[in-house]
């Protein structure tokens, strides 16, 4: 796949190319291509003066970094210690079980969702909630959670 | 830009002057669990239907304001989170919950245009209305200091936050006192570090400005990872001002001219909003290279976090700012001698800072008269789990946990029996109270006799239908997915313990596991390299202690006895409500139930895995599970 080399040097320009910016390049990089593929990863070491090694280090380090091309829709389930002592896990299991995902397969083939869980949103007093892209749900029901998915694969909610 | 003391009083009182001139101010909280409720939607609606009647709106406080007219803002988060979208009408003091879009055509009419109230969206309890937002049990009982301009000030305007007092302890700092004066203050204000470990933050502050190295930082911990706790949120979210101000403070006592912020990635508001902060108040000569014409400069950083717990450690959180992996180092040296790029620096988390100012502005006597002898000031609990009330509690230290959670919290959720509650998250030093520990005081020393600590103040209540194994369960996969690795003791330890307890769960534990469990959970406490892995196992010693008997239920009698751990439940059939529709039978997914239609089905227990398909399934409500 062919990346625009120069929308990343754009990126760590501003920036600025100090090794100590690396985290914040990944993550404006990252917001920009919803992933890190490697060769970017690469071209962001040479650019930066850093070994690849270290990139991938502090890629690989922070669960927010993907090495992986995420779905359109990033669906996050909140499993933080409020959300799961009132019934996080049936949700997760719901949602999983809709779009046929797993732990190990996160992702659906047609790139639309992408399913995690988060530790905590900070938003308990809502508990359980969940996030699809960034946009907080809050009392959350499996089967809530069922029409959610429903409304955005029939484009009724804008995430 | 204000370029002296003069300037900036002068601008406060026009300040003043302009907010005094709107004749009525409507503040719709905008923190993240409103703005989740659809409190946006609201606070359009609202300034439409005004401008449709060409009410003279103003929704950013300037200088010149019309008069009487209608101040429209966005508030920090007030706390109630359980009942938002909240909104607020000053000067009256009423608070309207649960505010929905259909509800702001009659606000603008009735409150708005005619100064009534609109009484349907007022707090009821037992019978009870509530007009005012102080008069309601959960607020009344509170005492709101550090969080007190949370919900009640526009959280993006600085003009409001000047106006309300804000940058007052700033001043007087600059103008009249100087570092060693601040230094000394703090010291002798006896405040302590909020964010677990209750360090007192004026020792810490002078051990800084002692350094040889001229270089300092002053870092703020944003970084709020424990699971339950949100209180450093709703500052950054709903008072940054109050945080930014508290640093600038600590520069000036630690003579330092850097200020990193460090926050969460998970909090995208609170970053935009301090964003915003930070330019108005460089725009206004507050931050930079000159404040208030003093040539005293303090530079403000925000670095946002990607997602990893341990980042909440100091040695962890400066090397993730270096833009390194966010793993703790051995100590000493120590953050004060050597922490963000090897200078000496000032690590406060945001609860902290935003103690500074009130202490500053308003003297030692002051805060010393709130909260006892060795913990003065208040703490914010952020409380919730199966309680009535969740949100945000302010209380002075030193308030006992029935107070919180009975008085405040309402009580439990749907009026089950209360069980335990988990304290200070993870991190913190997570423990479990059972009912005989509801008198206890909540304050630095006393939680750390019982071997716990404060921690950031996260409460989670438990109510009966919560099983304290699984808990323990699940608070060990996280620290196991949150060890960085680094040390053996956490990176395999954290392991073996989630590896036991998993057993346990599954009901295949004995009582051999427990003795092995508790020991590991000893050896990894005195062992681990950072306070993540030394409190990592506080969640199975406290469990064990106080809930020993579920431990056994669980290994001896093969019973979750809160009939949460789907392994040891079993399924059958109630043969007087069964109407033999087969329905069970179809959904189950082993092929366990089986029967004739319209005779009762029954489940065949060796095949069954459990997985409770069938109860959801049946309508009649003839699947029973024990």
């Amino acid at each position: 796949m062919e990346f625009d080399l120069k929308r990343i040097d754009e990126i760590i320009d501003a920036c600025g190319c100090e090794a100590k910016n690396l985290i914040t390049v990944l993550q404006n990089v990252q917001a920009e291509l919803r992933y890190l593929p490697n060769e970017v990863m690469e071209h962001i070491a040479k650019r930066m003066d850093i070994s690849v090694a270290k990139v991938f280090s502090v890629a690989t380090f922070y669960e927010n970094f993907s090495l992986n091309a995420k779905g359109e829709y990033v669906i996050k389930i909140c499993d933080g210690t409020a959300c799961h002592v009132r019934k996080s896990i049936p949700i997760l299991t719901k949602v999983r079980e809709l779009l046929e995902l797993s732990e190990e397969k996160p992702t659906t083939d047609d790139m639309m969702f992408t399913v995690e869980t988060v530790s905590c949103l900070g938003a308990c007093g809502l508990a359980p909630v969940l996030t699809v892209n960034d946009k907080v749900f809050p009392a959350m029901t499996p089967e809530k959670a069922e029409q959610l998915i429903q409304d955005i694969k029939e484009g009724k909610i804008e995430c | 830009m204000l370029a002296s003391r003069q300037e900036l009083t002068a601008f406060r009182e026009a300040c003043k002057a302009a907010l005094n001139a709107q004749k009525i101010r409507i503040l719709v909280c905008a923190g993240t669990g409103c703005v989740a409720g659809g409190s946006l939607d609201v606070y359009q609606r609202l300034i439409d239907i005004c401008k449709e009647k060409q009410l003279p709106v103003s929704i950013e406080l300037e200088e010149e304001v019309e008069h009487e007219s209608i101040g429209i803002k966005k508030s920090g988060c007030h706390g109630f989170c359980e009942m938002g979208p909240l909104v607020k009408i000053e000067p009256m003091g009423w608070l309207y919950l649960k505010v929905s879009v259909n509800d702001c055509e009659e606000i603008v009419e009735k409150t708005v245009v005619h100064g009534e109230p609109v009484e349907r969206l007022f707090y009821v309890q037992d019978g009870k209305t509530y007009e005012k937002q102080f008069d309601i049990p959960f607020y009344e009982k509170q005492t709101r200091v550090v969080l007190g301009q949370c919900g009640q000030i526009d959280a993006d305007s600085i003009r409001e936050y000047i106006a309300e007092g804000g940058y007052t302890a700033l001043e007087k700092a600059l103008f009249e006192m100087g570092g060693e004066q601040v230094c000394d203050e703090i010291e002798k204000s006896g405040l302590r570090g909020r964010g677990g470990g209750g360090y007192p933050a004026g020792k810490k502050w002078a051990q800084v400005r002692r350094q040889k190295e001229e270089v300092r930082y002053i870092v703020c911990n944003g970084d709020e990872g424990d699971p339950g706790a949100f209180m450093d949120r709703s500052i950054m979210e709903g008072n940054p001002h109050r945080m930014l101000e508290g640093m600038v403070i600590a520069g000036i006592a630690a003579d330092a001219h850097d200020g990193y912020i460090y926050v969460r990635a998970e909090y995208p508001l609170a970053v935009k909003r301090l964003k915003r902060a930070i330019e108005e108040a460089e725009a206004c000569g507050i931050l930079g290279e000159n404040i208030l014409g003093t040539g005293f400069a303090f530079r403000m950083h925000i670095n946002q976090g990607a997602g990893a717990f341990v980042c909440g450690e100091g040695s962890a959180l400066t090397a993730s700012i270096e833009g390194d992996r966010g793993m703790p180092r051995v100590k000493p040296p120590r953050t004060v001698e050597a922490g963000l790029f090897g200078k000496p620096t000032v690590l406060n988390n945001v609860e902290t800072f935003a103690n500074v100012p009130l202490i500053i502005a308003n003297g030692v006597d002051w805060y010393r008269s709130i909260g006892t002898e060795t913990s003065p000031g208040t703490k914010a609990f952020a409380i919730t789990g199966n309680v009535k009330n969740t949100g945000l509690v302010e209380i002075p230290m030193g308030a006992t946990l029935r107070e919180i959670i009975f008085d405040i919290g309402g009580g439990i959720k749907n009026d089950e029996e209360f069980k335990a509650v988990q304290i200070g998250g993870p991190s913190g030093g997570c423990l479990t109270f059972g009912k005989e520990q509801l008198d206890f005081t909540l304050d630095f020393d006393s939680l750390k006799k019982v071997g716990a600590m404060i921690g950031s103040g996260g409460l989670v209540v438990m109510d009966e239908h919560t099983c304290m194994v699984e808990v323990a369960r699940f608070f060990m996969n996280f620290t196991q997915n949150e060890s960085c690795g680094k040390c053996v003791p956490c990176r395999e330890g954290t392991k073996r313990m989630r590896e036991i307890l998993e057993k346990i769960v599954a009901g295949k534990g004995t009582l051999e596991d427990l003795e092995l469990l508790e020991e590991l959970a000893e050896t990894v406490s005195k062992t681990a390299l950072c306070g993540l892995g030394k409190t990592a196992a506080n969640p199975i010693l406290s469990t064990l202690k106080y809930f020993k008997d579920e431990y056994i239920a669980h290994v001896v009698d093969k019973k979750c006895p809160a009939g949460v751990c789907s392994a040891l439940k079993t399924f059958r059939i109630d043969e007087t409500k069964c109407r033999g529709c087969s329905l069970c039978a179809k959904k189950c997914p082993v092929g366990a139930i089986s029967g004739e239609l319209k005779s009762p089905f029954v489940i065949d227990s060796e095949k069954c895995i459990q997985c409770g398909a069938c109860q959801a399934s049946c309508n009649f409500g003839a699947v029973i599970c024990e």
